[in-house]
């Protein structure tokens, strides 16, 4: 894909995002709309999936260790084919595959069940060991939350990973600068990531998490870096797309109301339309 | 009569390791710095490629054995109870039971008898954690036979199970050319009719013993090892608990949520029936040798013998 394709996807991955969380009156559609880009480069770029055999054992692997931003994952799994998008508003009701957090048992594309924040990334780097150990070609993703790195699994991890020197792991930081308590320079600042990480053996990308050519760089860098892990830290805005929900903390985990929901779609569609005349 | 041989299970846990690592390439051992008390350095010895020292990070260590786990290993993650069921049982909850991934706990240090430690190591809670997490099998083994047939029949089955050792060297009371061991089948060891004492772990020989002397006393005591606590063997329990009518747990764990908290669950239900948990009486435990210990809380023959005695 194009930049141009991966944006028009990624607003439509956006637009189910909005979809979903409106439809279930709850669920976390800041982190979800900031990390909407990465998620876009991963399942339509990066990742070696394919929708119709989600178990493949060659597979590339991807592990959500922020769930909460599950309608992201979802809303990209079904555009990419794993199910169908209409069930995207069947989100959090009582009955659907959906839950409110990644289920692995239930939902096609989905490799790992997470949400309680910090232990994602630990069965990523599970899964990166076990490449390993069969000398296997796939590699593993994971994106984590600026504020989940204050969980010390995410450091337990971090320190195993290099240790093993498991350069078939790509750590994603989306670093929105906010959590649900406000600012995480101000809550408990985790600054400075990139630091911290090379000090765990990470070879550490800077980018700015809605530029498809950084990410798409990012990438590519990290499968070319041999003996250790990378981290991408992506800088990135939450609720980017729509306008009212961008840079505040109060949209981690709130749904749109009917109205609210409007000037949202609105806000979206616009920005399709901008970029189809492109 | 000859000396009876005693052995850890945590012994055995290792030994059954090796025995199934030659056999199973799939077979990955995960330690927490504590392979050396775990008793898996045999396996380390053995196969070093397939033994993960994930240093002192539990928490981590069960999210790499569930990441391990996806990716058709079988991983047994080892530790002292109190660390794998107590600091990483949200990780064991969240990470292994919710997806039901194939994650075996090999569990050591259980209970009061790792002695001198003391309370802050003397996991008492670990049956109740574990068992209250949907679809985990807990398994707590009686001797060495036991022990090393469960690890078995852990690798066998598919989901997570939660195994429970100990740190000392307890009597083999199974005999290895006869033993038979199904997950979630109790063990009548012997048959009475007055009273029946269901004891797990290193209690069942304790409980064996504490029938002979009440034997001796003309009451006819019904054993039953109860070796995997969830699922619980429920047709055996209200068998026996129908024909004596009267009812003793005997267990190294809390009253609280272990072996005698799923049988009055059971009975209350099915087959009322009066019931002693002998057990530890929500309290921690305290440093000592571990057999001083063992006869301190009551869990040896002679405080077993006096509390049937009492409760009849």
């Amino acid at each position: 894909m194009d930049n141009l394709q991966l944006k028009q996807t990624a607003n439509e991955i956006r637009k189910g995002i909005v979809a979903a969380v409106h439809s279930a009156k709850s669920g976390h559609p800041g982190g979800s709309l900031s990390a909407a880009d990465l998620f876009t480069y991963l399942y339509f770029e990066e990742m070696k999936v394919d929708p119709k055999n989600p178990k493949d054992a060659a597979r590339d692997r991807f592990v959500l260790s922020k769930g909460h931003v599950a309608p992201g994952l979802y809303s990209t799994l079904a555009h990419r084919g794993f199910f169908p998008v209409e069930d995207l508003t069947t989100l959090r009701h009582v009955g659907s595959y959906l839950q409110g957090h990644p289920d692995m048992k239930h939902i096609p594309g989905v490799d790992m069940s997470s949400g309680s924040l910090g232990q994602g990334f630990s069965a990523a780097v599970g899964m990166a060991l076990a490449g390993k150990l069969d000398h296997a070609d796939y590699r593993v993703y994971a994106l984590a939350g600026d504020g989940e790195i204050q969980e010390g699994q995410i450091w337990e991890a971090a320190m195993f990973a290099g240790h093993r020197r498991l350069d078939n792991l790509v750590l994603v930081i989306d670093n929105n600068g906010l959590q649900i308590d406000g600012n995480i320079e101000e809550v408990c600042s985790p600054y400075p990531i990139d630091r911290k990480l090379e000090a765990f053996n990470f070879h550490v990308i800077n980018i700015d998490g809605h530029d498809f050519d950084q990410i798409r760089s990012a990438f590519t860098e990290a499968r070319n870096i041999k003996g250790m892990p990378t981290a991408i830290i992506a800088r990135t805005v939450k609720g980017r797309g729509v306008s009212f929900m961008e840079n505040q903390a109060s949209w981690h985990g709130a749904a749109p109301n009917d109205e609210q929901f409007a000037v949202a779609m609105e806000d979206l569609e616009k920005a399709g339309e901008a970029l189809c005349q492109k | 009569m000859s000396e009876v041989k005693k052995i850890a299970t945590r012994e055995s846990y290792g030994n059954a390791l090796v025995e199934l690592g030659r056999e199973h390439d799939d077979l990955i051992v995960l330690d927490a710095d504590l392979a050396g008390a775990t008793k898996t350095g045999v396996f380390k010895k053995e196969f070093p490629d397939r033994h993960i020292d994930c240093g002192i990070a539990e928490a981590n260590m069960t999210g790499i054995a569930a990441g391990l786990a996806t990716c058709g290993k079988v991983p047994f993650m080892s530790s002292f109870a109190m660390f794998a069921a107590g600091r990483a049982f949200e990780q064991v909850r969240n990470s292994v039971g919710y997806p039901h991934l194939n994650v075996k706990i090999g569990a050591t240090h259980a209970g009061i008898s790792v002695g001198e430690d003391g309370a802050t190591h003397q996991c008492n809670e670990d049956l109740a954690l574990m068992r209250a997490i949907p679809g985990m099998v807990v398994i707590n083994p009686c001797d060495d036979v036991e022990a090393r047939a469960a690890v078995k029949a852990a690798y066998e089955y598919v989901g997570p199970v939660y195994l429970r050792f100990g740190r000392l060297a307890i009597p083999v009371i199974n005999d290895p050319k006869t033993y038979q061991f199904e997950i979630g089948k109790g063990i009548v060891l012997k048959e009475g009719r007055d009273v029946t004492i269901i004891a797990t772990g290193l209690c069942v020989s304790e409980a064996l013993e504490a029938a002979v002397r009440l034997e001796a006393d003309g009451i006819q005591a019904e054993v039953v090892n109860i070796h995997t606590i969830k699922p619980l063997d429920e047709e055996l329990v209200l068998a026996s608990a129908q024909k004596t009518g009267k009812v003793v747990t005997v267990e190294e764990h809390s009253v609280i949520g272990g072996l005698g908290s799923a049988v009055c669950d059971l009975l209350s239900e099915k087959a009322p029936t009066r019931v002693l948990k002998i057990g530890i009486n929500d309290e921690f435990g305290m440093s000592g040798p571990a057999k001083e210990l063992i006869a301190k809380y009551g869990l040896d023959a002679e405080g077993i013998f006096h509390k049937v005695r009492g409760f009849l």
